[in-house]
């Protein structure tokens, strides 16, 4: 059989297995917790394209999550579209936006690409608060619908939601991982002067990759006002996302598609287990640690660590 | 005179003097990242943890502000020699700075933010000096001590920066490290030792910048955001590894932000550090007062 099939085929049928132990034990809680870990699946996916493959440091997942989030908000107001059309249109903001962001400064020493994706929060950040559309730096509010057909609550249709987007995100990691696309951003991440002189088409395939990266970071975002049903510029831009995209990939092995996968489930089920029993400033400083630590001692991460084992 | 010309004056004037302020952050940076080419981006939190710890010693102490901020600089300076170590033996040395010693920073950053939250408590902190509420007056222009004092502190320092790194041995190895650190070897010059003395450097004036910082204004643990983009568009503008570029390129920063609060609202200053830094990355790469590659 067909290696792309079979890895579909399995990714659907572990869904299915997921979705229905969850019914089997019919707690809320455990919808809410799984959207929290799925949705950093998509986020490190997302940042492992860019990152992984090709070497460029995006430090802007938070201003990237939050145009998605803030994209489906203003759908809403304007159209009063729902969540799946709110998801596409995130997808083509949050797209738009790296596209430019990397048209801008790609063509620089890569450096130049992570200071910019770091202001680029802030700024985002300064336009939100200031657009009172959008509800200005008091937030907004989206009232959800209590539930929805066929599912059992609207917290679990949520669920399947970024259950599918987190099985699309890691397959679209793993295509361009084993595409033309993944071969030639690899080969610009360990020589990108070198890739150029064999003809690589490198300004291309990186804002390919930062338009990719950038949509899917803005698509992980677009539920997320439905999620928490109140969204505040401060919550939307969270720091927390910006490092936890960068440390899930790193901690599991970027690079491969399979990396980020485990990095976020590992690290977001931590997170979500200490934030109910610890503080949750205590946590994220657990992250911060975690990621230094393993950039020092394991730069390959856990995937790499267990392949030079074998 | 026109009350509109005064309000563009004085923001001229404001803007010069907390365009002093910022000189003072980038400046640590032009020497770390123009001169080292190491990407600190944990540059603005440590600089607002000296805040933090100017507040708390000074309070404690009862001293003035910049006072304990260069009192406490040589404790900076040997925790950038800590850092730098860690650095160079994890990442430098094995030839992975451009990923996983961003990602290194990066993590340092976040750690101090949070840590700061975790010591002090997310609110905000400040301590006055005794000049700060008296403003002197030179016809239809403020000058608030509260500005200009910290904007000549900052002078001061990179006035002796500047003098350190052109007339001592150490201080032009330094700049010889940023050409070619491989010449400097063959002088019998340990390039490694001698980035580690300059990154020190670089963290210590971090840290009398945030000294300079709390007198300006009030600081809390997230305050140092905002300033990433500000110091590395300024370092950028200014030519990298340049002092005087980085002091020019601070004082415009300084005015165009100040006059664009002054006449837009304040709420709107942060963009204009990104705005700036795009239309430097895409058009004027090698900074504003830099020749082209």
């Amino acid at each position: 059989m067909n290696t792309h099939l079979r890895f579909w085929l399995g990714a659907a049928a572990l869904g299915l297995l997921l979705v229905a132990a969850l019914r089997l034990l019919g707690n809320d809680y455990a919808y809410f917790a799984g959207y929290f870990v799925l949705q950093y699946v998509v986020l490190a996916s997302a940042w492992n394209i860019l990152g992984g493959y090709a070497g460029y440091v995006n430090f802007g997942a938070a201003g990237f999550m939050a145009a998605g989030a803030y994209s489906a908000i203003v759908l809403r107001q304007a159209l009063g579209l729902d969540l799946i059309p709110g998801i596409i249109f995130a997808a083509l903001v949050a797209g738009l936006l790296g596209l430019g962001t990397g048209y801008l400064t790609l063509r620089l020493k890569g450096v130049y690409f992570s200071i910019a994706t770091l202001c680029l929060s802030v700024v985002l950040q300064t336009l939100v608060v200031n657009w009172d559309y959008v509800g200005g730096s008091r937030g907004a509010y989206i009232i959800r619908p209590r539930e929805i057909a066929p599912f059992v609550s609207y917290g679990e249709y949520l669920f399947i939601v970024m259950l599918v987007l987190a099985i699309g995100a890691a397959g679209i990691g793993r295509t361009v991982e084993m595409s033309r696309l993944g071969r030639g951003l690899q080969a610009i991440r360990d020589n990108e002067r070198a890739a150029e002189a064999v003809g690589v088409p490198t300004l291309r395939l990186k804002l390919i990759a930062t338009t990719l990266c950038g949509a899917l970071m803005g698509v992980a975002g677009a539920p997320l006002p439905y999620y928490s049903g109140y969204l505040n510029p401060e919550a939307a831009f969270s720091l927390a996302y910006a490092v936890n995209a960068i440390a899930m990939p790193l901690i599991g092995g970027a690079g491969t598609w399979a990396g980020p996968v485990i990095g976020a489930v590992l690290l977001a089920s931590l997170q979500q287990a200490a934030t109910v029993t610890i503080s949750s400033a205590l946590n994220l400083w657990i992250v911060g640690w975690m990621l230094v630590i393993f950039v020092a001692l394991f730069p390959k991460g856990i995937l790499g660590w267990f392949r030079r084992k074998a | 005179m026109d009350p509109d010309l005064v309000l563009l004056l004085n923001g001229i004037v404001s803007g010069l003097l907390l365009g002093g302020l910022y000189a003072a952050a980038a400046s640590g940076l032009a020497v770390a990242f123009g001169m080292l080419d190491i990407v600190n981006i944990a540059h603005p939190a440590l600089m607002v943890t000296g805040a933090f710890t100017v507040v708390a010693l000074g309070t404690w102490l009862g001293l003035d502000p910049l006072l304990v901020a260069v009192l406490q600089a040589p404790l900076y300076y040997l925790l950038g020699v800590g850092i730098y170590s860690a650095y160079h033996h994890f990442f430098e040395k094995r030839g992975e700075e451009a990923l996983q010693g961003l990602a290194f920073f990066f993590g340092v950053m976040f750690i101090i933010e949070v840590g700061l939250v975790m010591v002090f408590g997310p609110e905000q902190r400040f301590l006055d000096p005794s000049y700060a509420y008296t403003t002197w007056r030179l016809g239809e222009i403020d000058l608030p001590l509260r500005m200009l004092v910290p904007g000549l502190f900052a002078m001061g320092c990179i006035g002796l920066l500047f003098l350190y790194l052109h007339r001592s041995f150490t201080g032009l190895a330094i700049a010889a490290v940023a050409q070619d650190a491989e010449a400097l070897r063959l002088m019998a010059v340990n390039p490694v030792k001698i980035k580690r003395l300059a990154f020190g450097i670089s963290i210590a004036l971090a840290s009398m910048a945030g000294g300079a910082l709390v007198v300006v204004q009030p600081v809390e643990p997230s305050s140092g955001q905002v300033f990433i983009g500000r110091v590395f568009a300024i370092c950028i503008m200014g030519g990298m590894a340049s002092l005087p570029g980085c002091i020019m390129a601070a004082l415009l920063f300084g005015v165009v932000e100040n006059v664009t609060a002054t006449f837009f609202g304040p709420s709107w200053s942060p963009a204009v550090a990104f705005g700036w830094l795009l239309l430097v990355l895409a058009f004027r790469p090698q900074g504003l007062f830099g020749k082209a590659a």
